[in-house]
């Protein structure tokens, strides 16, 4: 039986239409992540979970049974807030220490249970400290590890990390997903970080405009992304407008502005139109010609240093622009108005149906 | 053209010293990002530059006058921060000509400086809207607008793109960064974002507890770091406990775990204890070889563009992987053996820190 699902739910606040009939089931033991932009809905779904809001329309069961009215201490669950909501005038340590306290737990196994927890999140030097004597960082590690040691079974995290460092952030990412793991609870995390979202969750949601776009384990939602708006909020891709021109067995051949790109051919009908997506890291440059499926000359136009990889964009003959990522490159490499080779296979070719409503509304991040 | 110049700035606050003799030389039109953790100094760095905290000691010069008298409306400095400070009840147009009504600029004038700051932020479409009816990203583009109008050309932007959702937030940097160049802007930039300041900066500024810890150019910063802080604090990294067995010249032997390897030295103390370094996209994954460094993989994190890899090799030590899902094997599942290699060209050899190295590389 599901830990917690929802049925059709439906919330609006006054004309806006927050969650639309949203149906989802999580499981004991699953690490959900939920990703989406701002005003996507995430806060509202999380807060209906936690209790905190109840629905316009559809139920919510909490172990098979409907909760819609009943409060968030019912439901076994806490919810950690984006931002923290720490008792000023207690200790970090009791601050944490409060869950186990409030449920009945002696004053010792209360303490111990905080701080280890404190360990986890590695705060235990400051133990002793009041909450405003600490970063904003520090303040929602503390929040976070109040949530951990509540001993409730779910946890309802929202953007539990956005507030930390982007240095710490990476290192309590990992962290977060073992405490969860090791203590079998059952986490469902917030984020507008698609890294974060791929390092923790079992399974992702792709939250936009309050419907849910796309959800399953994160190699599946980025290698087969269930449409343009996923594709782009979810590891991001260059896209083209095309049309089917002709299909050969297993292959598409598909006219773009002048240039004929390959594609697997799948279910498409010849003379329609369609969207083609590349991921970045899939598009390779070279000087030489490679022997691949799709290959096209272009110039490079800029190069952005992420440390790990760059960044290309080029430009190709037709004027649409392409992005290109290359790890572990720290020699010279290309420089722009690089006249180069720009290629990729035609099974990294991702193909969509064209939208109704035309590609840049699909593009838009709000 | 302004170029700044901070000589041994320190500032207290109380018993806390939040800046230690702090030199630091900014050229005219540079675009240098200040990184560190929370609490390193780096706001209150820039909001002595600004005027709005004032420094215990030192200098600081614009054009090589001392600006210790300079009242902050005379230092001729834009300053944006994290939190969008837009007047609610304006519209974008008015906004971006606050800072010109303040100077009593004529009119006409102060239309034609509006229409290019709306043209400039790309934003003609929406000069009749409040801050309310924009995105966070747009909101802040008028913040920086509204100071470009002032005629500054000095900008001290801190964590100006913090508060913005990650897939804007990257889009954003590129426009600021582009913006600056075109405009020929000397900004100093203050973030704890990595990516955020390699992929921008002309220079970086690593500071930790008040100091400034290097300073070079994002390649070096993340590739050749002086400092295991550095290395640590710039992305993820491997450091790995080995032996100096013979130095020459810049580069040296070194042993971990009985396997040896070439590095660049950056200390010099032979057969002393030593950390190596060397980031994740620099180790190598292969099937078992015979001679290979052999381990078996521990934890697999697919990141869509990369897959991470956590390797424990058969000395019991973890070492971290980076993997192109572009390179188009299928990737190595949890516990199955591999072979590591480390690229020799980008290792780094230190010396063993005296504070031991989860001191050296704490962010706190």
């Amino acid at each position: 039986m599901a830990l917690l699902s929802f049925v059709n739910v439906t919330k609006r606040f006054g004309k806006i239409l927050a969650l639309d009939r949203l149906s989802i089931e999580v499981n004991d033991g699953d690490y959900l992540c939920i990703l989406g932009p701002t005003g996507s809905g995430k806060t509202t779904l999380l807060k209906l979970m936690a209790g905190l809001l109840n629905p316009d329309e559809g139920t919510i069961y909490f172990d098979g049974k409907p909760v819609n009215e009943v409060n968030i201490q019912n439901r076994n669950a806490v919810y950690v807030p984006q931002r923290y909501a720490l008792f000023p005038h207690l200790t970090v340590l009791e601050n944490v220490a409060f869950g186990p306290l409030a449920r009945g737990k002696p004053d010792s196994v209360a303490l111990e249970t905080a701080s280890k927890t404190l360990d986890l999140v590695r705060l235990s030097s400051r133990a002793q400290a009041l909450p405003n004597e600490l970063s904003g960082g520090m303040q929602q590690r503390v929040a976070l590890a109040r949530g951990l040691a509540s001993g409730a079974r779910l946890l309802l995290l929202d953007e539990p990390l956005s507030a930390i460092d982007a240095r710490l952030r990476l290192d309590l990412r990992h962290k977060i997903r073992d405490i969860v793991k090791e203590s079998g609870l059952t986490a469902i995390h917030v984020t507008h970080d698609q890294d974060e979202a791929m390092s923790v969750g079992d399974e992702i949601m792709i939250l936009r405009h309050g419907r849910i776009q796309d959800l399953g384990p994160p190699r599946r939602v980025y290698r087969k992304p269930a449409g343009i708006s996923v594709a782009n909020l979810f590891g991001g891709a260059s896209f083209f407008e095309g049309i089917v021109e002709n299909t050969v067995g297993e292959t598409a051949l598909i006219s773009a502005r002048g240039l004929i790109i390959q594609a697997p051919s799948r279910t498409l009908t010849l003379t329609s139109p369609v969207i083609l997506g590349l991921r970045k890291e899939r598009v390779r440059i070279s000087r030489d010609e490679p022997d691949l499926d799709n290959v096209f000359r272009g110039e490079i136009r800029s190069v952005r240093y992420l440390g790990n990889s760059k960044e290309y964009l080029i430009r190709l003959s037709n004027g649409d622009s392409i992005a290109s990522r290359q790890f572990a490159d720290n020699k010279v490499g290309f420089k722009v108005r690089d006249q180069v080779s720009v290629s990729f296979r035609e099974n990294d070719v991702m193909v969509f149906e064209y939208p109704v409503l035309g590609l840049s509304r699909e593009l838009e991040v709000t | 053209m302004p170029k700044l110049e901070l000589v041994e700035l320190s500032k207290n606050f109380g018993n806390i010293q939040a800046l230690k003799d702090v030199s630091l030389q900014v050229d005219d039109k540079e675009y240098v990002c200040i990184l560190g953790p929370s609490g390193c100094g780096k706001s209150t760095l820039i909001r002595c530059v600004a005027g709005i905290e004032q420094p215990s000691s030192g200098e600081i010069l614009i054009d090589g006058r001392s600006v210790e008298k300079t009242l902050i409306e005379d230092r001729q400095i834009g300053y944006v921060f994290q939190d969008i400070a837009l007047f609610p009840h304006l519209t974008v147009q008015d906004n971006l000509a606050y800072g010109l009504t303040v100077r009593r600029t004529p009119s006409d004038q102060m239309r034609t400086v509006t229409n290019e700051m709306l043209d400039l932020i790309n934003m003609r479409d929406r000069s009749k809207s409040y801050p309310k009816e924009l995105s966070g990203g747009a909101q802040q583009k008028v913040a920086v607008g509204r100071a470009i109008a002032t005629g500054a050309h000095l900008f001290l932007l801190d964590e100006p793109l913090g508060a913005l959702d990650a897939i804007v937030r990257a889009e954003l940097r590129y426009e600021l960064r582009k913006l600056a160049s075109d405009l020929g802007l000397t900004v100093i930039h203050v973030t704890h974002d990595q990516e955020e300041a390699l992929s921008i900066a002309d220079r970086i500024v690593i500071m930790k507890n008040g100091r400034i810890v290097e300073v070079g150019k994002p390649s070096e910063i993340y590739h050749y770091p002086r400092t295991l802080f550095t290395a640590n604090f710039v992305g993820e990294a491997n450091l790995l406990e080995g032996k100096i067995v013979r130095v020459d010249g810049e580069r040296c032997t070194v042993d971990i775990a009985g396997h040896e390897f070439s590095a660049s030295i950056v200390g010099k103390k032979v057969g002393r204890r030593a950390i190596v370094f060397v980031r994740p996209e620099f180790v190598h994954l292969t099937t078992p070889t015979e001679y290979g460094w052999k381990g078996k993989v521990k934890q697999v994190t697919f990141l869509g563009s990369l897959n991470r890899y956590v390797v424990e090799t058969d000395d019991g030590i973890d070492i971290i992987v980076e993997v192109s899902t572009a390179e188009y094997s299928t990737g190595f599942g949890v516990d199955e053996s591999v072979s590591l290699s480390l690229d020799d060209a980008n290792m780094m050899t230190y010396d063993y820190p005296e504070e031991g190295v989860e001191k050296a590389i704490s962010l706190e």
